[in-house]
Formats: structure tokens, C-alpha cells, sequence
């Protein structure tokens, strides 16, 4: 990966590319480099739906290499909705074929003079841009059908569906599996948003005839990729678990712990959850059977598989199998009961091209208004569908949590910087809360993880119902989600990294085997740091202080039964976590 | 003297150790969560999250009447 590929929208000309040598981003990869570059090239007061904004997409530092789990895609940019610098990472693809074809980044600038969508086409003879219209307001589903028949059944589609058309601020930028199904999705902070307005409907990685990445001393890497598997194999929850069950699996967990937020925000547990934990999941999709049902990978490479593919009662496919955070978002924090509903709803929000996490709490939001009742997911899966035709309230809603209880007048609105809290009550996690509260990123879970520690007894225990360890949790694995955002490693690596300190050492061979280097974990901490200084010097100088790494105010005040309990960790604390 | 009687979950890999009174489990007063595993037979090994009323606790933890009780092997997700 030795090139990066910018491409000018406008106004001034035409669409436009270059292809440049890294220069100083040399060494940097997936969030660390979207982190650079926005950083760097992107002024903090601009507009994020302005010519100002750049939208940058970078595979991690080994990804396209033989390493095991290296899919991730990182996009970058000013968020749309919450102000902040942003990166969102998802796997399928993308990422492998991009890297193999050279690109450490395509850098996306300007925006076009007028509404021209325009598709781009990447492979081993160069770069394409060509206008296309008739792909105006398709759905990320009919727009791979047709691209697929254009371009084949082999390449990568990075998309927008009709919600990042309409610059939404929940809308997401979603990438193809390996069934060619746009499935994975850049969800969080509204990054379809910025490649809406800048005119891009689709970008089409075509990576035919390049081979894997070749590592400087291949012998060492091959040793340290396989002490690297075998470790994933060995740990319990990328070994057994997660393939078994998926995602979900939390579910039960966080209901059993009281954490789980059930019709926004209101209760920790939901009476109706056994009817949607990964089990009752796994025990309808083996029933149905079909290919990939209970066990998929989302990237080539990936061997923990935790993903699965839902199919309806009739077999006929419906989405991949929903993530935990989408069976929560649609399900319990909307009092939906019904497997087949959240799928449904799955579907459409990557159809739309929409954050699941996002629209889960706003349709929460929305029915707290009083918009539909707690439960019913008919109305639920109405009020989607006018996102997806961008009716007047479907603007409201695709537009955040935040938008809509600011429209509808309703107090209890689970967001931080604008965006809305994933799956985990910070009163009952309150690690999580921490990291809600503090990351550049607005209220995000992978930012940093602490539900690990504080509920799955991974990396140690820290009791998740008092303030006490919280700081220290959220920012050590702040600090390590950043540097594991910049590999190009799925997330997931984590478990067995955090509990067995071979894996961690493996990985960690294995870029010094890639790259010829001799980094230690201090090298890794370091790396983690400096991403989060530079994000915390981009937010600062777009106007935030510590006045926005807090809570909504009634996750202080009111109790969360059935621990009754708030969030008591302090704002001194909250402000703390930062200093090293 | 009354009887102990506790409610009982397991989850993911270990649910094929429910027993049929789950429900109303019957447990000996002053029994631990140790005692408990060995009567439901489950591996040790396989265990890796303790819940007593929604608190995660120790094998040494006595079990009191009423109690509900969750257990999982290791999980993780995201």
C-alpha cells in the first residue's frame, strides 16, 4: 500500500483524481490515518456537509495480507451529527481488495457544482469516475443488483441507499459481504451523509489480478498469523461462542445484569428478552436452515464467524443475521418482541443505507412522543419506511435521536455530542458510561469497550455498579481500541488479546514481521494515544470542552431499576480520563 | 423447616444442563453456588459468569430462598 487516491468533486471543475505517494502519512493506517488526514486537512469550523469536509477511506495497516480477521474498513470525516471527528469501521470486502490494489486511502474532497451522482470504479488498470443517474434514490440492495451485472460478481461495493442521498444524519455507508450483499455497514455519526453530498453513490473495488500483500520476512509472519489463530480458536468466545450464537449472545447477559435498556432507557431489563437472545436466534435460524444461517464469516479471512444469515419461515433470505446492538435497538429498547420484525427492520436500515443503533433509539425516542406504542413493531417498521421515502417525518426521524426529541418535545433523549447511546445502560455499566460520556466520538461502545470488564469478566472484573475503576478501564481500552482501529483488525480480536498475552504478543509480531519493525506494546500504547490526542485537538477546535463529555442529565437522577441506580461517577473524574 | 427454593437460568453452551424445575429449584439452606453447580452436574470449566438477583458473585456465595440465579459460560460480543 503505497499510494493514495484523491479525488476533487468540485465546484470549481469537474470531477477530478490524483494519485499521490503517501509522504508524511507513511506508517499510518485505518483510524489512525482517517484521524491524520481529517486532522490535518480538514478545518474544524468547517460545515461537515460543505466542500471543506473530506471523507477519507483507508484499509488497515494489514489488511489484503494472509493475517487472519484484518477486513476493517475505516472511513473518516467531520460528523454530520455530532460535530465531532468521527471514524466508523466495518468489515465485508472492501478493505482486502483496497489494500491489494496499493490504496492505503482514497481521500474524497469538494463537492460537485450540482446534484450529478457519480459512481467510481477501482482496479488493477486505474481509476474511473463516470456520472450515472440512474442510480438515483436506489436502494443499497437494487443498487448492487445493478452494478453486479455491470462489473461481476467478484467486486466490492463501498455504497450510499437513498438516506445518505438525502444528507441524513444517520445514515451510514455500507460495504458488500462475501455473498456480494451490502450488509456490513460504516453506521455510526452519519458518514453516508458526507459521501451523499459530495456526490458519490457507489465505489466499485474490482482487486482481479493482484495478489496478497507480501510481508518483509514471510517465515516470521506466517509463524506469528498462526499463534495468532490458534489463540482466536483457543479463547472461548471467538472459538465457541460467537461463532455459535453471534453477537447476540449479550442479550441474556446484560438482561440477567439489569443493563439492558428497555423502551428508552426507562428499565433495565425487558420481561420479553428470551424471545430475542442469540439463542432463541440461533435456535430459529438452524430450524429454517439455509446457507451461512447460524455461522458466517463477514470478510474473507475472518475465522471467527461470528456472523449468521436470517432467512424468513418461508427460506427466503431476509438480512444477515442482526447484530446484538440491532436486535436491541429495534427490539428491546422498542418493547419489540418478534425476531422476524427486527430482521425486517435489519433490512431496511441497510437498505436505506441508515444506522441501526441510531434509528432503534430514535424510534424509542419517537414512541416515548407518543408517535406509536411501546412494542408495536407494525407502527415500528412504518415509521422506517418513511425515512426510506424521505417524507417530511421521515427526514425527522433519519435524522437522529436527537432531532427527534428536539422536534416532538421529549426530555428522555439518550444521546452525547448528538449521538445516540448503543446497547448498555450507563447507570447499570458504568464503565460504558465513562466511555459514552468521554469519546471523541460522541456515545459509542467500541470506543472502548469497559462491558468486557464491567459485565463479561474479561480482562479482569470491575464491578459494574459503582463508580470506583470505571476511569481507569475506559481509558486503558480507549487508548488500545485506537491503535486495534489502525490494523485493520475486526474488534473481536480483543477477547483472546485481553486475556491471553501470546495473542497480544502475536499480533504484535506479526506487524513487526509485515513491516520490519521491532514495535513493542509500549509502541502500541503510544499509537493508541496519539490517535485520541489528535482526535481531542480536532474536537477542541471545533468548539467542544468538557461540558459536552457528559451524560444526559437524567441518567443521574433517575434510578434504573431493578438495581436502582445511577450514574455516580463524577464530572472531576469524567474529566481525568485524558490525563496521562 | 421451610424449603430452599431458587430460580434457575443457564444460557448459550450451558443450556442443555436446565433442569425440568427450573423454576423452583430445590437447594439445601446455607448451600453455595458451588453446591449448586455440582448438583446440575456442570463442569466447572465451563462456567465463567455467576448471577444471584442480577449481581455477578463468587462460587462461594450462599444461596438464600427466592434467589434467581443466571450462569453462562464465557461470552462476548459487541
Amino acid at each position: 500500500m503505497d499510494k493514495i487516491l484523491r479525488i476533487n468533486m468540485g465546484p470549481e471543475a469537474a470531477p477530478s483524481m490524483t494519485t499521490e505517494g503517501v509522504g508524511e502519512y507513511a506508517g499510518l493506517g485505518g483510524r489512525a490515518l482517517t484521524t491524520a488526514i481529517v486532522a490535518k486537512e480538514v478545518p474544524a469550523l468547517c460545515h461537515p456537509l460543505g466542500a471543506e469536509n473530506k471523507l477519507v477511506i483507508a484499509p488497515g495497516l494489514l489488511s489484503g495480507t494472509t493475517a487472519a480477521m484484518s477486513g476493517r474498513l475505516s472511513v473518516g470525516c467531520k460528523s454530520p451529527l455530532t460535530g465531532t471527528i468521527k471514524e466508523s469501521n466495518a468489515g465485508g470486502q472492501a478493505a482486502q481488495m483496497l489494500a491489494r490494489l496499493g490504496y492505503m486511502a482514497i481521500v474524497i474532497e469538494g463537492r460537485p457544482k450540482d446534484d450529478t451522482l457519480y459512481k467510481v470504479l477501482i482496479n488493477k488498470d486505474g481509476v474511473q469516475i463516470t456520472a450515472d443517474n440512474s442510480l438515483r434514490l436506489l436502494g443499497n440492495y437494487d443498487l448492487v443488483d445493478k452494478i453486479k451485472s455491470e462489473a461481476g460478481d467478484k467486486v466490492a461495493i463501498v455504497s450510499i441507499g437513498p438516506a445518505g442521498e438525502r444528507r441524513m444524519c444517520a445514515a451510514s455507508i455500507a460495504v458488500t459481504d462475501m455473498e456480494q450483499r451490502p450488509t456490513r455497514h460504516c453506521g455510526r455519526g452519519g458518514t453516508g451523509a458526507v459521501m451523499g453530498v459530495k456526490g458519490i453513490k457507489a465505489i466499485i473495488i474490482d482487486d482481479a489480478g493482484q495478489q496478497m500483500r507480501q510481508p518483509k520476512d514471510p517465515e516470521k509472519f506466517k509463524a506469528a498469523n498462526q499463534a495468532f489463530v490458534a489463540g482466536l480458536k483457543k479463547h472461548p468466545v471467538t472459538g465457541e461462542g460467537l461463532p455459535a450464537y453471534g453477537t447476540n449472545v449479550l442479550t441474556n447477559v446484560l438482561n440477567e445484569a439489569g443493563g439492558y435498556p428497555t423502551n428508552n432507557f426507562s428499565v433495565g431489563r425487558f420481561d420479553n428478552s428470551s424471545k430475542i437472545s442469540g439463542e432463541s436466534q440461533a435456535e430459529l435460524e438452524n430450524q429454517r436452515g439455509g446457507k451461512g444461517s447460524a455461522t458466517h464469516g463477514c470478510h474473507k479471512g475472518c475465522i471467527i464467524r461470528c456472523s449468521g444469515t436470517y432467512y424468513d419461515k418461508d427460506g427466503q433470505y431476509v438480512s444477515k443475521q442482526p447484530e446484538y446492538e440491532t436486535v436491541w435497538a429495534h427490539g428491546g429498547n422498542c418493547g419489540i418482541d418478534d425476531l422476524d420484525a427486527i430482521a425486517r427492520l435489519d433490512r431496511m436500515d441497510d437498505d436505506y443505507g441508515l444506522d441501526t443503533i441510531e434509528m432503534g433509539a430514535t424510534i424509542g425516542v419517537a414512541m416515548e412522543a407518543g408517535l406509536a406504542a411501546f412494542g408495536d413493531a407494525e407502527a415500528a417498521i412504518k415509521l422506517l419506511k418513511e425515512v426510506g421515502d424521505g417524507t417530511p417525518l421521515g427526514r425527522i426521524l433519519g435524522n437522529g435521536a436527537a432531532v427527534t426529541g428536539k422536534v416532538f418535545g421529549v426530555e428522555r433523549v439518550p444521546v452525547v455530542k448528538g449521538q445516540a447511546l448503543p446497547a448498555y445502560d450507563p447507570r447499570a455499566v458504568q464503565g460504558i458510561g465513562v466511555t459514552y460520556a468521554t469519546s471523541t466520538m460522541g456515545a459509542d461502545h467500541t470506543a472502548g469497550y469497559a462491558v468486557a470488564t464491567n459485565i463479561l469478566g474479561v480482562g479482569g472484573t470491575v464491578d459494574p455498579l459503582k463508580p470506583q475503576g470505571q476511569i481507569e478501564l475506559s481509558r486503558n481500552l480507549q487508548i488500545a481500541t485506537a491503535a486495534v482501529d489502525s490494523t485493520g483488525m475486526c474488534l473481536f480480536i480483543a477477547f483472546p488479546v485481553l486475556d491471553q498475552p501470546e495473542t497480544f504478543q502475536a499480533l504484535i509480531d506479526m506487524l513487526n514481521a509485515f513491516y520490519g519493525l521491532s514495535l513493542t506494546s509500549d509502541d502500541v500504547v503510544a499509537l493508541g494515544k496519539s490517535i485520541l490526542k489528535n482526535e481531542r485537538e480536532f474536537n477542541k477546535a471545533a468548539g467542544f470542552t468538557a461540558e459536552q463529555d457528559r451524560l444526559p442529565r437524567f441518567f443521574k437522577k433517575e434510578r434504573l431499576a431493578p438495581h436502582n441506580v445511577i450514574f455516580d461517577v463524577t464530572d472531576e473524574e469524567l474529566d481525568s480520563v485524558f490525563n496521562w | 423447616m421451610s424449603a430452599t427454593t431458587i430460580t434457575i437460568r443457564l444460557y448459550a453452551t450451558l443450556q442443555g444442563y436446565m433442569p425440568d424445575n427450573a423454576d423452583h429449584y430445590p437447594i439445601q439452606m446455607g448451600a453455595s453456588l458451588e453446591h449448586l453447580i455440582k448438583s446440575l452436574e456442570i463442569p466447572k470449566d465451563k462456567i465463567k459468569l455467576l448471577f444471584i438477583n442480577g449481581v455477578r458473585c463468587g462460587l462461594e456465595t450462599i444461596v438464600k430462598d427466592g434467589d434467581c440465579i443466571g450462569i453462562f459460560p464465557p461470552i462476548g460480543g459487541g
